[in-house]
């Protein structure tokens, strides 16, 4: 059977299966087999592509290159650390009365069904089916960020329903816009929503209409990826959620988000002289990375914070491809490797400390070394490593966002490095007092899986190090298309 | 231009025109079941208005726009958000607190809006229900801003219906359409998102015991 078509099969099958077969005893381990089989899947569908290049599936209504290939690869692998962890994890949830086993099924199944969406979307060739895979990531986890039915949980999924649907309905007047500047060049051949045909084309769509697209799909598909103003869903889904979904959703489906702006950017690149696109995205990144950073300082939920931490990320990734060219598009598409692994692996100890504390308020969490200093360390060494510090892999990415905005962009900087610099005071701040300090703390009765977490940063601190020379390959050949 | 043809202009128009007007009846009324009437009435409109441009374009897939049209946005969803509203008992529930005109001043300000946009974009395209884009993007404003007033979450849902709706109409009168794949998944989309917001409200009335989201304004920055 075709790599791809597995890919895409399995976690919409094992989805549907997990429905029909409930909570049983083995269905995590389901869950797991499930994801691994993606994984594996995409990590043979990425080698095939590196070492083929780029291929259709289903007619032309797929397209695999190496710049999806790439987000592929990092969804599937997210998706199974966060099955893995997940196990334990959702069980002790159990134990401790938050949830029912119908919960857990729910759970299970619309997790394989939101892994399905995302790598569709990353996959599909047609910008129409790009918007209804977003639109179906959204649907698939607003049930599992009300999953505890708290006052707080169901706000937050309805706030995240709601201000999500009516970003992404800028989205789609934004593709109806560019399917009719598309028409105009391509005719009614039904081809004009492909994006094959529309980047051969680029230089040939209306500039007017596709400005006025852009627009649309930035805000549209920025409200998913967190960029301010239009982030406030992101911290309370975030904080309000099982913590497995806060990591798929801050880790992935940021990511997917923004990879849909980056498709549509290369376009309205190449149809609008002058760098419009570029600079609208500088402007949005800078305006999100400021606002989240100062919101940083203000926060009382451990959760909420490193959700408003992914906003600043998602924000100075935004910038960087807002500048665009071959380093700073190499440099963002590394920083969102590094953001994604370290990120889900910060949720990931958080999800145990908070599990283990009873509580997400960051002044009752104490003494993690104490009570587990597996849990401690891990959530030092990622707040360390998402902070920026040396040897990990997002200094590396920071650093060349910050370099060659110095060198091109200027009047960046200034912004840029007090936004970092308060980021890392108000995190740093309230991690060590966490890490370090004394406890209160109860034994879990399920043992966290923590593998997860250190294999994630183990990636990021080997790439801050030594970056694979096939990766370095891979995310070249990935700039390059970005132009 | 020959009589056919204008007499079909003439009537994408008026239907263009009763949409916005049903936008704007939508955003005036307070009780929820003729909200949801005037929805289903929208749909209808909005079936009819693809019918004609299918008719006199000849572009075989507008049928099929329209049918899904009809099918889903005059009867399915209607039919479902009556019976969430039967099952909710949230039958008399009524918007207290807008103040209709204020609501329909700002509104004829977007609209204004809406057209001055649309302007240029409906200039470059060659359909012939080009003029009706500023309406779309009217409509879309008005169903905006329905949601930003309303404190009732089914009224909420009816405007983010009545924002699809006027998306539909704007890809209609720019384009002939979105290709049939992407309009089905977009349908498909809307349905399961109804279905899903359905389990939601049940879940919402348990825990706060009414359907008003005033209730969902807890988590702020503080």
């Amino acid at each position: 059977m075709d790599l791809f078509m597995l890919m895409l099969a399995i976690p919409l099958v094992s989805g549907a299966l997990l429905t029909v077969v409930g909570e049983r005893a083995w269905a995590p381990n389901l869950n797991i087999i499930a994801s691994l089989g993606t994984f594996l899947a995409s990590a043979l569908l990425t080698a095939e592509i590196v070492a083929a290049g780029p291929r259709f599936a289903f007619g032309e209504l797929f397209f695999i290159d190496s710049l999806n290939v790439f987000f592929v690869a990092l969804t599937a692998f997210v998706g199974l650390t966060t099955s893995i962890f997940s196990g334990p994890y959702m069980r002790n949830e159990q134990e401790h009365g938050k949830l029912t086993a119908p919960r857990l099924r729910l759970y299970k199944s619309m997790f394989q069904l939101f892994m399905f969406t995302m790598l569709a979307a990353l996959t599909t060739n047609n910008l129409g089916i790009l918007w209804v895979a977003m639109e179906a990531a959204t649907l698939t986890t607003v049930l599992l960020v009300s999953l505890y039915r708290t006052p707080a949980s169901l706000e937050a999924a309805w706030k995240y329903f709601i201000l999500c649907g009516v970003g992404i309905a800028q989205a789609l007047f934004g593709t109806i816009l560019l399917y009719f500047a598309a028409e105009r060049v391509l005719g009614e051949t039904g081809n004009a929503l492909l994006w094959t045909h529309l980047v051969g084309v680029k230089g040939q769509l209306e500039p007017t209409i596709m400005a006025l697209s852009f627009i649309f799909l930035l805000v549209g598909y920025g409200t998913k990826v967190g960029l301010a103003p239009l982030h406030n869903w992101l911290p309370d889904a975030h904080a309000e959620g099982p913590t497995p979904v806060s990591a798929v959703l801050s880790g992935l489906l940021l990511n997917v988000a923004l990879y849909a702006i980056l498709r549509c950017k290369v376009l309205a690149d190449g149809a609008i002289p002058g760098g419009f696109a570029g600079n609208l995205m500088m402007g949005f990144g800078l305006l999100t990375l400021v606002v989240a950073a100062f919101f940083l300082s203000r926060q009382k939920d451990i959760k909420r914070m490193f959700a408003y931490s992914s906003i600043e990320h998602m924000g100075l990734i935004t910038f960087a491809f807002g500048m665009g060219g071959a380093v700073a598009n190499f440099a963002g598409l590394l920083h969102m490797t590094m953001h994604s692994l370290t990120k889900s692996a910060i949720f990931f100890t958080v999800g145990h400390a908070s599990q283990k504390c009873g509580t997400q308020l960051m002044e009752d969490i104490r003494g993690l070394i104490k009570i587990n200093p597996v849990i401690g360390w891990g959530l030092m060494l990622g707040t360390l490593a998402i902070l920026g510090m040396p040897p990990f892999g997002v200094f590396a990415s920071e650093f060349m966002i910050l370099t060659h905005a110095m060198k091109h962009h200027p009047w960046a900087t200034p912004v840029l490095l007090l936004a970092l610099g308060v980021a890392f005071a108000s995190i740093f701040g309230k991690v060590q007092p966490m890490v370090f300090g004394e406890t209160h703390a109860r034994p879990l009765p399920h043992a966290p899986a923590i593998t997860p977490v250190f294999v994630h940063l183990a990636i990021v601190l080997m790439i801050g190090l030594w970056i694979p020379p096939y990766l370095t390959r891979w995310f070249h050949e990935a700039a390059r298309m970005l132009g | 231009m020959n009589a056919d043809i204008s007499l079909s202009a003439q009537l994408i128009n008026l239907f263009a025109s009763v949409i916005l007007l049903l936008a704007f009846a939508m955003l005036a009324q307070r009780r929820v079941l003729p909200l949801i009437n005037l929805f289903a009435l929208q749909g209808l409109t909005l079936c009819l208005s693809t019918l004609v441009v299918a008719f006199t374009t000849g572009q075989a897939h507008l049928y099929g726009s329209a049918a899904l049209t009809l099918v889903l946005k005059a009867m399915l969803l209607p039919w479902i958000l009556h019976r969430l509203v039967r099952q909710l008992q949230v039958r008399a529930d009524v918007e207290g607190l807008i103040n209709i005109p204020t609501t329909m001043i700002a509104g004829i300000v977007l609209v204004m809006i809406a057209f001055n946009v649309a302007l240029p974009i409906s200039q470059l395209s060659s359909t012939i229900s080009r003029g009706t884009l500023g309406i779309a993007l009217a409509t879309v404003m008005l169903a905006f801003l329905m949601m930003i007033i309303r404190t009732k979450a089914i009224p909420q849902v009816v405007g983010f219906l009545a924002m699809e709706n006027g998306l539909f109409l704007a890809a209609t009168s720019a384009t002939y359409g979105m290709p049939m794949v992407v309009e089905l998944g977009i349908a498909l989309d809307v349905l399961v998102g109804v279905i899903i917001l359905g389990v939601f409200f049940f879940q919402i009335r348990e825990q706060f015991d009414s359907l008003d989201i005033r209730n969902l304004e807890k988590l702020k920055e503080r």
